[in-house]
């Protein structure tokens, strides 16, 4: 739990490990009811649709003004995101 | 020397001569730009935002594949790549993981031993680049760090080597050759910002492998790699282990550091990118090879056969696309093997010497000068000037003669000279006749004063040796 | 209808009408709505007044689910985590509603970032069903079925990635289409899991439907998934369904499913029979295994989906910056409610080094086989006809506790999502003074078939028109 928590950058609380690592079991319990089906020879559908080569092309568009990018920063150092240190 | 280092490199290429950005159309043109002013909801990963693939990036990439002699995947498509940095904001890099677009290429260099050694490609591969980080302080002291978004979503080739270098030297040689082709094909700029950068991975054989990351300059790898060689061969001296780690090549000190590493490996949980299509582009590779322009190797042979010159002018002339193009310009006028010289060896080297481009340069004035060299009006001496004075202060070839009184002395006006300093000169004339070679120095210098430099000196040599003897 | 709303706005007042379901909604117990857009609504109608505009929905009002990107206008996805964050651009969806004239109302309440069967899981508190309010109204997209259904709006856009439009259109008594997947762009769609999701309309009528899907569907260049529309989805809407062949899954039959479902379905069936049409049993053979497919795909591209909310650039960021992954990993256990933070976490294990080819990779090819077994049973007839889902509202609180339970509700609606299909939900009758809805599903893009059938079925009932009792 711990691991995964570091992988997905979610600081999981004591109090909620056990109730979450139940659920976890449980669920993924449901899940292994896939392993009932035999999928040696499918190809997996990775998406719905058909298409191939979508592209567009080396044009430019205009870009948001250095306000409106910046508008939804929590915090701001002048013309930057302010970004907590690194280590 | 020993043999035991082995190395290899990750190199980041931007494609900083489209003009949008990989995923979306935000200009590319952001290097001299305030921060966060060549962003937009895609880039900058808002939510709810949606990549589209740049169709020429593409084209670019197979370009460059074909050119190092990869096989191109016939269908190709995008990965994520998952992991938290303040330069991500989608928290994830659209990236290529499986069936990347070239693989299995190679590049020949010429190794220290004067040897071809064939450097193979494992793999070249497209992806975005992140955002660029302000730190307030160094890396590891900062309070705070700053980010800027603008490179975010630039299109990048990554280009990473099989384990095939053995020196730092190496190393540099293939990395001023892998730019040289990236010239050639113009797919960048490479004196731009964060064109290339490079991943530079090395181990003593038996040891582990550090990397050093994020280095911006190919003398900077070469540094860096000596640095590692040096500090593992002292660790392994001392009978301790080297550490399997990432280090950042600090710049200005000219060592690499420990970044003290994060806890935990990275498990990037490589899944194909939802939100685009496969790529199927078998049968775009025809058309892009036949376009390929002559690459390197191919037109430094081309002008050993086609203009007799020597191989060593050959190379020097083909290391940069634009000197290659300046040779041939100039080649149609002029003869083959001077051009040559004058341009690979002396323009060139005024050239470094002032930190600028051929660009610097006429094609139309080196013409002028050779042609001025041929029918003999300016000695080699004063030809070097002509270079030196236009590249200082500009003026056409014609104008800088007149105005530095460099036009070559007339034959009668030296032999005048010569004639006034045999008689002057009569010590010196007396040590030559008892045997002293040297003496006649003193009488060609006062030849060369007496016609202000304008004379040719091995001409004037000749002269006064030929009078001298005859006395 | 919006087709008489249209004229009516033109020659009454509009502004009237939309101060009129302000009014409404400010009063309600519904909790609807997250966000209002009140004085632009307001100006926007006494301009059509002044002078009325043309356009497919001229003058009407709309409410939008708040996993759309609405530009200015705040778009949290009833989460904490983006609490204030206001887009500096439009979804593709609401530039097409804006060209055709529509007026925005508001933000819809949902399951947080679309992760839910009811809307409990809204930061912002659960929305409730109107026609019983101590239940729920479904989900993901509850606000925006409650409001429609409630006349707080004429008709809204939700989302659906497992059945967050169908499952409210159903509890709630109105129709709600998730179409075939690509078909709407999904550029502005707060994405939950890319591969299954679609944005859609919910309407009091199949009509309406229609009309609002003309709007929303085809082609944008900005979503590499998106698909071309044909167009013309009102054309052909009253054809009838003479010599229309249904199937009837057997498996979304029998045991799990409230009796009163059960007849009020095949009631349904006997009504397009008595149209002119036939139906038989099929198979769906690989069903009961869509539900854990679904799951482990939606939370595996959640979890990458979310992973962008670390408070750097938009949303929640609190107390003092430490070092980087500390700083955002508290940020977003603090900003994410429990279920989001699960489904995260188990789509990160899912993903993760040594388990890809277990759960991922493995829920791929189960969906290719799920997908196989509707194109095998839609090649002998042109529909499929389906309660939507297996029970009626269920009461707030009844089923939070147990996620498990919550995500079998879920059963007869991803299949279609995994399938890429499109399916309209209707009502079809009442349990115990509850809405039952009808779900009728088609091959990929044969949007105008399942219309024409839902249409047919609709004219020949009386349930569209039933409206919860004032609620306020």
């Amino acid at each position: 739990m711990d691991h995964i928590g570091w992988l997905a950058t979610i600081k999981v609380a004591e109090e909620e490990k056990d109730d979450f690592v139940a659920q976890f079991n449980s669920v993924l319990d449901y899940f292994h009811q896939l392993d009932e089906l035999d999928t040696e020879d499918v190809e997996p559908t990775y998406r719905v649709v058909d298409l191939v080569n979508v592209f567009r092309e080396d044009e430019t568009k205009e870009s948001l003004s250095q306000e409106e990018a910046l508008r939804n920063a929590p915090r701001r150092e002048k013309d930057y995101f302010k970004s907590p240190r690194i280590v | 020397m020993e043999n035991d280092v082995i190395i290899g490199l990750e190199v980041h290429v931007q494609f900083n001569k489209l003009k949008s950005k990989l995923f979306c159309g935000c200009s590319t043109d952001y290097h001299d730009a305030p921060p966060n002013t060549h962003t937009c909801p895609v880039c900058l990963g808002l939510p709810g935002t949606l990549p589209v693939v740049n169709k020429k990036a593409v084209e670019y990439a197979i370009r460059v594949a074909l050119a190092l002699n990869c096989k191109v995947q016939e269908e190709t498509l995008f990965y994520r790549k998952n992991y938290y940095y303040p330069d991500l904001p989608k928290a994830f890099q659209i990236t290529q993981y499986d069936y990347p677009l070239g693989t299995e290429g190679k590049i020949l260099i010429k190794g220290e031993d004067g040897n071809d050694r064939l450097i193979r490609i494992n793999r070249a591969h497209m992806e975005e680049d992140p955002g660029r980080l302000v730190h307030a302080g160094t890396i590891d002291r900062a309070k705070y760090t700053m980010v800027d978004y603008n490179r975010c979503g630039m299109p990048l080739l990554e280009i990473v080597t099989e384990p095939d270098l053995r020196s730092p030297k190496e190393a540099r040689a293939f990395l001023d050759k892998l730019r040289n082709i990236l010239e050639y094909l113009d797919v960048f700029d490479g004196n731009l910002e964060g064109a290339m950068r490079i991943d530079a991975n090395i181990s003593l054989k038996g040891g582990v492998r550090t990397e050093a990351k994020n280095i911006s300059s190919h003398k900077g790898v070469e540094k860096a790699l000596a640095y590692e060689i040096t500090r593992q061969r002292n660790i392994q001296r001392r009978g301790m282990k080297v550490i399997q780690e990432t280090r950042h090549y600090d710049e200005l000190r000219g060592v690499t550091v420990s970044i003290r590493s994060k806890v935990g490996e990275h498990d990037y949980r490589y899944f194909p990118e939802p939100d685009l299509v496969q790529m199927k582009i078998a049968d775009w590779v025809p058309r892009i090879e036949a376009e390929l322009p002559e690459l390197p190797d191919a037109k430094r042979e081309r002008f050993k056969s086609q203009y007799g010159i020597a191989d060593d002018h050959a190379k020097s002339l083909t290391s940069d696309i634009k000197v290659a193009n300046f040779y041939e310009d100039v080649v149609r006028q002029t003869r083959p093997r001077e051009a040559a010289v004058w341009i690979a060896d002396v323009l060139k080297g005024e050239l470094n010497y002032r930190d600028v481009g051929i660009e610097s340069f006429s094609q139309d004035h080196m013409v002028e000068i050779l042609g001025m060299l041929k029918r003999d009006k300016v000695t080699e001496k004063g030809a070097v000037e002509v270079i030196r004075e236009i590249l200082d202060h500009g003026g056409s070839p014609a104008d800088v003669v007149k105005s530095r009184g460099l036009a070559k002395a007339e034959d009668n006006a030296v032999m005048a000279a010569v004639q006034e300093a045999m008689k002057e000169c009569t010590q010196a004339l007396e040590d030559y006749k008892s045997g002293n070679e040297n003496a006649l120095n003193f009488v060609v210098g006062q030849v060369m004063k007496k016609t202000r430099g304008r004379a040719d000196p091995g001409e004037v040599n000749k002269l006064v040796k030929e009078a001298a003897d005859q006395l | 209808m919006l087709r008489d709303l249209k004229e009516e706005l033109i020659s009454g007042s509009a502004e009237e009408y939309v101060a009129a379901l302000f009014e409404r909604i400010k009063r309600s117990k519904l909790n609807a709505y997250n966000t209002l857009s009140e004085e632009i609504a307001l100006e926007r109608a006494k301009e059509f007044d002044r002078s009325p505009w043309k356009g497919q929905m001229a003058g009407i009002p709309i409410a939008i689910k708040d996993s759309i990107s609405t530009k200015g206008i705040e778009t949290t996805c009833s989460s904490r985590i983006l609490q204030g964050y206001v887009p500096p651009y439009d979804a593709h969806v609401i530039e097409r509603l804006k060209e055709e004239g529509a007026i925005i109302l508001g933000k819809t309440n949902m399951d947080e970032f679309c992760m839910g069967t009811s809307t409990e899981t809204s930061y912002f508190g659960t929305a409730r069903n109107p026609w019983d309010l101590d239940r729920v109204p479904g989900g993901s997209s509850g606000g925006s079925s409650a409001a429609v259904a409630a006349g707080e709006a004429p008709c809204s856009l939700g989302s659906d990635t497992g059945g967050s439009i169908r499952c409210p259109a159903s509890f709630c008594g109105i129709v709600g289409l998730k179409t075939t997947y690509g078909l709407v762009s999904r550029y502005g769609l707060i994405s939950y899991a890319n591969s299954l999701e679609q944005i859609g309309p919910l309407t009091t009528t199949v009509e309406d439907t229609a009309q609002v899907l003309e709007v929303i569907a085809g082609h944008d260049s900005r979503d590499s998934t998106s698909a071309e529309s044909e167009g013309g989805y009102l054309n052909n809407l009253d054809e009838g369904v003479l010599g229309l062949r249904c199937g009837v899954p057997k498996e979304y039959f029998g045991e799990g499913v409230d009796e009163n479902v059960e007849k009020a379905v095949w009631d349904a069936i006997s009504v397009l029979e008595d149209q002119g049409a036939t139906w038989k049993e099929v198979s769906l053979p690989h069903t009961k295994y869509a539900l854990a497919a679904y799951y482990i795909i939606a939370m595996s591209e959640a979890s990458s989906n979310l992973a962008r909310f670390d408070g750097l650039r938009y949303g929640l960021r609190e107390g003092t910056d430490k070092d980087w992954h500390t700083t955002c990993s508290r940020i977003r256990a603090a900003g994410f409610g429990p279920e989001v933070k699960k489904r995260v976490l188990l789509g990160t294990y899912a993903l993760s080094a040594g388990y890809y080819g277990r759960y991922y990779l493995k829920a791929l090819k189960v969906r290719t086989l799920i997908k196989e077994d509707f194109q095998r049973a839609l090649q002998d007839v042109d529909v499929l006809v389906t309660p939507t889902m297996p029970f009626p509202a269920f009461k707030i609180g009844e089923r939070i506790q147990d996620p498990l339970s919550l995500y079998m509700a879920d059963v007869f609606t991803v299949p279609i999502n995994l399938a890429g299909v499109p399916a309209i939900s209707l009502p079809c009758g009442f349990a115990e003074g509850l809405p039952i809805g009808l779900q009728v599903i088609g091959g990929h893009f044969q949007e105008k078939i399942i219309l024409k059938t839902a249409n047919a079925y609709e004219k020949a009932t009386p349930y569209h028109n039933a409206k919860p009792g004032e609620v306020i």
